[in-house]
């Protein structure tokens, strides 16, 4: 369903972030990539997002090539995938309702959707009772889950999660793995980048290394070996 | 359509919650945006002031037609008439020989010395007079010339004229003219400036409340949301605080000019800045709302313009 083809990204002054990217990831796959930092991992996400445009080859969600849209289309296109930052990015003044509310208002649902939807992503990722909290009265862990609610609360066909346990003890790290296990297991792709040596070994799924730029190696089931 | 009332009230109540929960920005933006209007407000009292000095000053000139002692009614009202048909002219009022004697007498009734001087006369020493107020002080040059003896507009009647006071005035009328020139060349670049400095402060207060927010755009834009989705609150926001700062700046002139007027009625020829303030309350108000709304919004909207590129 996503496909890199002869990826290339160079940045004025001739920095190459990525180069010769060809993959394909599959409905239903859960894909960890990893690398150092600087390997291009998260360019390579940026690339899915539609935030940098390569400088040469193609990205593709089906039959759309994601480097080419623009405008309503690329709206659109956003709306089918969920993401999920290392550093949170809620919206500071509003609720955790109001946060998850903001990604359905922006596709259009109606305010019954909304009130019924909510709860129950919240129940997904065990924090209703934080329902009316502000980010900041909210632990790192809790930030993180809500912006998993966030990303699914619209069912998207990929959920991305670029270092979502960076900022996390290892008990909070656990939980989210757990949480996009089980988002992965009820059909969702999901792509994850990580440094985590110990939650790729847990994972047993496939594992792409990347470094300088390049992928490394591509396995179906791998372990963190850089 | 119920998908677009459902998509404005929530950008209106965005816009509200926004606002009332980032009280720091709300108010310093607010703080400024009231500053900032009430210098135009200043100006625009300035320019009432200077306005009102100016008319009081034109008023003061005008064009006396003197007659001789012996000049008929009907030549009077013959050379009344046809000036009245002057567009440049304003009005025109008539004093007639009976009436300036009894002005002079009046004006000298504690003066017996002189009255009995006019006594001892067997005739009125007074004649008729004209006085000819023109619809603007640049019209007098052209009128008088009309007037004049080259010209044939009075025809017959003219021979009753005696004098005709403009041509001495003149000299005084036209320096009156070149400064009224220069003062509303002045006036205009002046409010040129006001309006440039005034659209910079609000540009860069707005462009400053936003970039706050530059990365919550930049999380919304990829959470899917629409421009105007994410566009609406901040004009909603910027709305209101040109709304509020609008009634602010209102209320801070309220107690402002009533305290003016009682020191400065004199000193402005009695102009009395808080009447003036009651008279044009609305049509100020109109006209820092318009202008603080116009300037919020269209700073919100080139503001939020770069960061939407994602």
């Amino acid at each position: 369903m996503l496909y890199f083809e002869n990826l290339r990204k160079e940045y004025p002054g001739g920095f190459v972030a990525l180069d010769d990217i060809n993959l394909t990831i599959d409905k239903g796959e859960l894909v960890s990539i990893v690398g150092h930092s600087g390997a291009g991992k998260t360019t390579l996400i940026k690339m899915i997002l539609a935030e940098e445009k390569p400088t040469y080859g193609r990205v593709s969600f089906h039959s759309s090539q994601v480097n080419k849209l623009k405008g309503k289309d690329l709206t659109d296109f956003r709306r089918k995938i969920g993401v999920v930052f290392q550093d949170y990015r809620l919206l500071k003044n509003k609720t955790v309702f109001e946060n998850i509310a903001f990604a359905m208002e922006a596709s259009g649902k109606t305010d019954e959707e909304i009130a019924r939807d909510v709860p129950n992503v919240l129940d997904l990722v065990d924090l209703r009772n934080k329902i009316f909290h502000f980010p900041d009265q909210l632990s790192g862990g809790e930030k993180q889950r809500v912006v998993i609610a966030r990303a699914l609360v619209n069912r998207p066909e990929i959920l991305i999660a670029d270092e979502p346990t960076g900022n996390l003890d290892p008990v909070n790290t656990y939980d989210i793995i757990q949480v996009l296990k089980k988002i992965n297991d009820l059909g969702t792709t999901v792509i994850l980048t990580t440094h985590n040596k110990g939650v790729i070994d847990h994972l047993k799924k496939r594992v792409v290394t990347m470094q300088d730029g390049r992928i490394l190696k591509d396995e179906r089931i791998g372990k963190y070996a850089i | 359509m119920k998908k677009k009332i459902i998509s404005t009230k929530r950008v209106l109540k965005s816009g509200f919650v926004s606002f009332l929960r980032n009280k720091t920005v709300s108010l310093s933006s607010i703080g400024i945006l009231t500053t900032t209007l009430i210098i135009i407000g200043v100006f625009f009292f300035f320019r009432g002031i200077f306005d009102y000095s100016l008319n009081q000053v034109r008023n003061k000139v005008d064009i006396k037609i003197y007659f001789k002692l012996d000049a008929e009614d009907s030549q009077i009202l013959d050379i009344k008439n046809k000036i009245k048909t002057l567009p440049e002219v304003q009005s025109i009022e008539l004093v007639t020989a009976e009436q300036s004697l009894t002005d002079f007498q009046e004006k000298h009734s504690n003066d017996p010395v002189t009255l009995q001087a006019l006594a001892e006369l067997d005739t009125n020493p007074f004649g008729a007079m004209l006085t000819v107020f023109a619809k603007d002080t640049n019209s007098y040059d052209y009128i008088s010339n009309t007037l004049s003896s080259e010209s044939d507009f009075l025809g017959e009647s003219y021979s009753a004229i005696d004098k005709i006071n403009y041509f001495e005035l003149k000299p005084t009328i036209d320096r009156l003219n070149n400064m009224i020139r220069l003062f509303n060349s002045i006036g205009y670049w002046i409010t040129l400036l006001f309006l440039v400095i005034s659209s910079l402060i609000i540009f860069n207060t707005i462009r400053l409340s936003i970039f706050i927010y530059k990365e919550e755009i930049a999380v919304m834009k990829l959470v899917g949301a629409s421009n105007m989705h994410i566009r609406g609150p901040f004009l909603v926001e910027s709305s209101i605080y040109a709304v509020i700062s609008s009634l602010l700046a209102m209320i801070f002139f309220f107690p402002t000019t009533f305290y003016l007027a009682k020191n400065t009625i004199d000193f402005f020829s009695g102009l009395d800045i808080f009447q003036y303030y009651l008279q044009n309350f609305f049509v100020l108000f109109l006209l820092l709302l318009i202008i603080s709304l116009l300037l919020a919004t269209f700073s919100s909207l080139l503001a939020i313009r770069r960061y939407l590129k994602i």
